[in-house]
């Protein structure tokens, strides 16, 4: 399908700017996390992080090729190709880090919890594209939803992988309460999520617990579970104002760092780059979410909205949560940095959101 | 294309929300630069601190200890190098698995290693746990070889002490042992630090400070896995003193050699200068044994043993000199007056004082004896007429005038003084007065006096050169190692009792000919190489109350103690020698002969003189160092 001039001449190239600028730096950062003075590591999976990025740039703009409106209509057979793959993953999925998560295709590993964030997105604006009730949704009125979350989220969870399932939830929550919850509902629904705590608490894994208990209090075992927390502030806090400089991050060059490329690449990033380099990635983010949320706001449709604010807010929890781990505000969760940290299956789906955004954004004029 | 009858609206609510949500993403990137701020530029400095302390380790290389050489430049005491094998656990990511394969690549049992890990919970992180000690060849190939799979494992070369004579001289030379909690405590501000070897014992112990290398470091780089990166800066460590004894190894071992299979000590000093020449105790130990790293079995299997290895008896063992006590008798009574020389007192075997017969140890008596013939055969019945006429004080006077019932300030730890029993002792000690009766058996060294073999080689050195009490040492030269003389050590006295010449010729002879004129006690002493003059001395052990012993032991353990003290040429004396065998019976026949071969070792040595001691005499005062 061809794109019309019309279309075309409302591109949002701010967007994909950004989310290039991010990716890029997420390039240099893998490289640096991957590199070693001492070692003959080649820039490998840098490399590999580019291809994705080229793979991610193709799904995106297939995503926004097509028109938004046709999204209704495979919605849920996206959501059952992905829950399908989640209970295969379950069954035959590759074991990496103590957690089934991975589908092996071959060419490509795919971990299709990443891939559920964009579907749940779409299968959630499926169903609140239509007018909110007057005084908005009751908690029985949100039956489908609670059905596209519940499997999600219990999939994931029993991979084992906390991080995506939050998140999963997290955007389920936000979308709800955009799509038009009744307040008195939502208490309702954090009322019972509080009771329910303890149970939650009962299913973790002893790690997860352990990673709970080192955040509130990291020195309770310095050099086990709080070692990450201690290691990657140390990393954070050393790079001072300016950084030290590209590839010469120490905790993360003498593997300091846990999961230096993935979970903690914002910990490599902030050592080398510095407060400064903070700031301007986080800037980058900002920017990017300050454009979403316009094309939620100029969105021209119900449908065009909830999309959009979905990815955006799939960004905003992985972006908050990430720093907030990696700057030791919050206990650690595996959850990865948009469009930044390594992951193929990671950068695919954030692409899937950015081609989303713009395809919202350009639509917002044609009738 | 585009259906557009279902689509609805955007909601004017939904900008409101926009206007909510833009408020909350701005507040929480706000809270995030915040947080960011704090982190790297508020708190940057120590992050960066604890970022260096992180990857920047100090490994410590300790200094290579000083050799010990003996008075002819004979090497004693080295240091060799050695490989510990090391453990980080905090660096193995899984520490079982790595000890696993350690102990699989070296086929040892992986619980030793398990233990040791046990055994250090206590340690602060990153602290090394000493695996082995001075370990072999295949083990240090092995280690270097699997790096990768052993991650944490490491190798530290390290100077390892060997003594090469072994056990025969180890309570003089001592051994080291890692620096001690306490210890390290009192000795922080010199530099040592845990894990360190200090000098625990003998000479290594009282000449530590210059023996003892300054230890250099390294500032290194690790990765997460302690893996050396680079070195970033070093100080070059510097070896400790070179230290040369007075000791001669050739007296030593034949001294040492002597001994094989009994207990006891041998003291050999130069009678001119009070330097050691030999100084023996046995059962020793080996320590070597301490150098690789003393086992808590080994250590325990050395305190418990009954013959206590760990005591020095030179100058630890205090025994009742028995006979050889005797020559402060003719000392004194000669000096006072006491008698005649050639008066003659009647022996028959024994005397009676009071209502107690004090006997003699020949039964048929001595008959008419003269103090020549009394210090030749040794008999008790003259000696004991002699102490009554001089009375306990006068012979502790004498006593203690040529050194005894005091430490003689040799510089090794925990000497022991002895006792010199007097009338005010024993008011003090027991609230009596001294009786008479106790008087013949201090004459014939026995009752309460206890000396030490120092003790008594240095009385007859003392003797044999007029009357003059050194204090004996054995530490000649401290010297750096390109031969710089740190210090330098010479014959220090402490007191002199000067003697009549008469005295000292008649007693010179009598003691002569105690041991070759064919009638004497001292006959198993005597030599064709060599005039030596010496005293038999016979320790009684009959007070052994309290200790059970097993019945087939009894025989033994009641047994006396053997002593020969002596001294050679016997016109112009150059060395004494006091021979202590425990439990060795009549002192002419056990201790006489060790006496005789160290003497004669001395003599044969004498005919090519090495730089000798000679020259230090009247070097400026040997300071003690401790």
């Amino acid at each position: 399908m061809l794109i019309d001039r019309r279309l075309a001449s409302h591109f949002d190239w701010t967007i994909l700017a950004v989310s290039v600028a991010v990716a890029a730096l997420g390039i240099l950062t893998i490289y640096s996390a991957n590199y070693s003075v001492t070692e003959h590591r080649s820039g490998a999976l840098a490399w590999k992080q580019i291809y994705w990025f080229l793979l991610g740039i193709v799904v995106m703009l297939s995503a926004l090729t097509f028109d938004y409106h046709h999204i209704d209509r495979f919605a849920y057979p996206v959501y059952g190709a992905v829950l399908a793959s989640l209970l295969l993953v379950l069954v035959i999925g590759s074991v990496g880090g103590g957690s089934q998560r991975w589908l092996n295709l071959g060419f490509f590993t795919l971990q299709p919890s990443e891939v559920a964030k964009p579907a749940l997105v779409v299968a959630l604006a499926k169903f609140f594209q239509y007018d909110e009730p007057l005084d908005g949704y009751r908690l029985r009125d949100l039956s489908v939803p609670f059905l596209l979350i519940a499997p999600l989220a219990l999939l994931t969870l029993v991979q084992p992988d906390l991080g995506t399932a939050v998140i999963l939830v997290l955007v389920f929550i936000s979308v709800v309460l955009m799509g038009g919850l009744r307040i008195r509902s939502f208490l309702y629904l954090v009322a019972t999520g509080l009771a329910l705590l303890p149970i939650a608490w009962h299913f973790l894994k002893s790690y997860q617990r352990d990673r709970i208990l080192t955040f509130l209090n990291p020195d309770l075992d310095p050099l086990g579970a709080g070692y990450h927390i201690i290691q990657s502030k140390i990393a954070v806090g050393s790079g001072r104002f300016l950084g030290k400089g590209f590839l010469n991050g120490t905790q993360n060059r003498l593997d300091f760092l846990p999961a230096q490329h993935t979970d903690f690449a914002f910990a490599v990033f902030a050592e080398e780059w510095g407060f400064l380099g903070c700031v301007i990635l986080l800037g980058l983010y900002f920017a990017l979410m300050v454009v979403a949320l316009r094309v939620v706001a100029r969105a021209k449709d119900r449908l065009g909205a909830i999309l959009a604010f979905g990815m955006l807010s799939i960004f905003f929890w992985q972006v908050g949560i990430n720093t907030a781990m990696v700057t030791g505000m919050m206990p650690v969760v595996g959850i990865p940095l948009p469009l930044l940290s390594y992951g193929g299956s990671s950068m695919v789906s954030m692409m899937v959101g950015v081609g989303l955004l713009i395809n919202v954004s350009m639509r917002r004029f044609t009738f | 294309m585009i259906p557009l009858s279902s689509q609805k609206e955007v909601p004017p609510e939904f900008r409101q929300r926009t206007q909510v949500l833009f408020a909350i993403v701005g507040v929480a990137l706000a809270f995030l630069v915040c947080r960011l701020f704090f982190l790297q530029v508020v708190d940057g400095e120590r992050y960066t601190y604890l970022s260096e302390n992180n990857r920047i380790r100090l490994k410590r290389i300790p200094g290579t200890r000083g050799m010990i050489f003996d008075r002819n430049g004979q090497l004693l005491v080295d240091s060799r190098p050695s490989f510990d094998l090391l453990f980080v656990p905090e660096d193995a990511p899984e520490r079982e698995k790595t000890l696993g394969e350690l102990a699989r690549f070296l086929g040892r049992d992986v619980n030793e290693f398990l233990d040791l890990l046990e055994e250090n919970k206590g340690r602060p992180p990153f602290e090394e746990i000493v695996l082995g000690r001075d370990v072999d060849w295949r083990t240090v190939v092995a280690v270097e070889s699997h790096q990768l799979e052993l991650p944490g494992v490491t190798l530290r070369t390290r100077p390892r002490r060997s003594y090469l004579m072994n056990s025969m001289a180890a309570h003089l030379l001592g051994y080291l042992g890692e620096i001690g909690p306490r210890q390290l405590k009192l000795q922080k501000v010199k530099g040592y630090s845990m894990g360190d070897e200090i000098g625990q014992f003998g000479l290594e112990r009282t000449w530590e400070e210059f023996l003892r290398g300054r230890s250099g470091g390294q500032q290194v780089e690790v990765d997460a896995l302690g893996r050396r990166v680079r070195t970033l800066h070093e100080v070059a460590d510097a070896p400790g003193y070179n230290v040369s004894l007075t000791l001669d190894w050739e007296l030593q071992e034949i001294a040492a050699q002597a001994f094989q299979g009994k207990e006891g000590a041998v003291v050999a000093l130069e009678v001119d200068t009070g330097a050691i020449l030999a100084m023996i105790s046995t059962p020793a130990f080996d320590p070597n044994t301490f150098a690789r790293g003393i086992t808590g079995d080994e250590w325990r299997a050395l305190t418990r043993d009954r013959l206590h290895p760990l005591n020095n008896r030179s100058i630890q063992g205090q025994y009742p000199p028995g006979s050889t006590f005797k020559l402060i008798l003719a000392i004194a009574a000669l000096e006072e007056g006491a008698i005649h020389p050639d008066t003659q007192l009647s022996c028959k075997g024994s005397m009676m004082f009071g209502n107690r017969a004090f006997r003699d140890w020949k039964k048929e008596g001595h008959g008419a004896v003269n103090l020549r013939k009394g210090l030749v055969q040794s008999c008790d019945v003259y000696f004991y007429q002699i102490g009554q006429r001089l009375g306990v004080d006068r012979i502790a006077h004498y006593s203690r005038a040529l050194g005894l019932g005091e430490k003689t300030g040799i510089a090794l730890e925990d000497e022991k003084g002895g006792l010199v029993p007097d009338s005010q002792w024993k008011q003090r000690r027991y609230g009596q007065p001294w009786f008479p009766g106790e008087t013949p058996s201090l004459a014939i060294g026995q009752g309460y006096l206890t000396v030490t073999p120092l003790q008594m080689a240095n009385l007859y050195a003392a003797f044999a050169n007029g009357g003059t009490v050194y204090r004996p040492w054995f530490v000649r030269k401290v010297e750096s190692l390109d031969g710089t003389v740190i210090r330098e050590y010479g014959p220090e006295k402490i007191r002199s009792l000067p003697l009549k010449q008469s005295t000292l010729d008649l007693v010179r002879e009598a003691l002569a000919d105690a041991v070759n004129s064919g009638e004497g006690t001292g006959g198993a002493a005597k030599s064709q190489l060599i005039r030596i003059a010496g005293k038999t001395g016979t320790a009684q052990v009959v007070e052994m109350k309290g200790q059970i012993v097993k019945s087939e032991q009894l025989a033994y353990l009641i047994r006396d103690h053997a002593w020969f003290i002596a001294f050679a040429p016997a016109d112009k004396p150059e060395i004494a020698v006091a021979v202590l065998v425990e439990h060795g019976g009549h002192g002419g026949a056990a201790a006489a002969p060790i006496a005789k071969k160290i003497i004669e070792k001395y003599a044969a040595g004498r005919t090519s003189p090495p730089p000798s001691v000679e020259q230090l005499v009247g070097a400026p005062g040997g300071t003690r160092a401790d």
